[in-house]
């Protein structure tokens, strides 16, 4: 029987999996596809909980609008992150987080 | 199967290796959206996630031509602060879960009367009365960054 804990303890791992390449590697590209790693980790866990209480036998759907609302929003930011990173890309020749060090002190 | 494919994003050096082992993760994951009975998430989860993002992503690695990462010198305090703070993370959520007893109860079926197509119909009611306002400022947002993406990707900013 697939409980409730076994869907958050999955999107818990995904949240960690994300987490741990966030701060791990050093390519921002890839830093980049761990941000979307950890926010659809969040979705999950709101699809899970929006399914299991049950409204007049329905699932809540406040919780899926709130999915519809992040993946919109994190599809423009994937859009603008993007431009940013050409952008860097053209100034610096570089997409190595290391070697983008000027704000430093 | 999905969060092996996850930690191979995390684990290839070659992006684009990288971004197809997300692509798959992400297909896993609108396979457990369906199972929740969540059929429009699951579908926007393909089209938006699975489609247009990652088809973003391939395009910009490809557009600026990123070669495998050379095997750098790893910084080993970053290394080790980074490897133990996710298993601080990861012992946190183990020891959560443990205390949480309604996790532990299966879900609820959903009644009889509602069909595949029930799904879509509610979301959109929802999204359309209660969240009318909402709708309209994600969609004002998405206007400022596209108008934001086609300034920062103009040459010269003169």
């Amino acid at each position: 029987m697939v409980t409730l804990n076994d869907y958050l303890l999955v999107s818990g791992l995904l949240f960690t999996v994300g987490f741990a390449g966030v701060l791990l590697r050093r390519n921002i590209i890839i830093i980049f596809m761990c941000l979307e790693l950890m926010l659809n980790a969040a979705n999950l866990s709101l699809v899970a909980f929006s399914r299991f209480y049950l409204q007049n036998g329905q699932p809540d759907y406040n919780g899926q609008i709130l999915v519809f609302f992040i993946i919109t929003v994190a599809a423009a930011e994937v859009a603008v992150g993007l431009a940013i990173i050409v952008a860097l890309y053209r100034a610096r020749q570089t997409t190595h987080v290391e070697d983008i060090n000027s704000l430093k002190f | 199967m999905m969060i092996g494919f996850a930690v191979m994003v995390v684990l290839h050096r070659n992006p684009v290796a990288s971004a197809l082992s997300l692509v798959v993760s992400f297909l896993g994951l609108a396979a457990l959206f369906a199972l929740l009975d969540a059929y429009f998430i699951a579908v926007i989860q393909v089209l938006v996630y699975a489609g247009a993002v990652m088809v973003l992503f391939l395009f910009i690695i490809m557009l600026l031509d990123l070669k495998a990462e050379e095997r750098r010198k790893w910084n080993p305090l970053a290394m080790i602060g980074g490897l133990l703070v996710t298993a601080g993370f990861a012992g946190l959520l183990v020891k959560v879960l443990n205390q949480f007893p309604v996790g532990d109860r299966s879900f609820p079926p959903i009644s009889a009367s509602s069909n595949l197509t029930d799904d879509v119909h509610n979301v959109g009611t929802t999204l359309f009365t209660s969240y009318n306002l909402p709708f309209q400022v994600v969609g004002v947002l998405v206007l400022v960054a596209t108008i934001g993406v086609v300034v920062l990707s103009k040459r010269e900013l003169k």
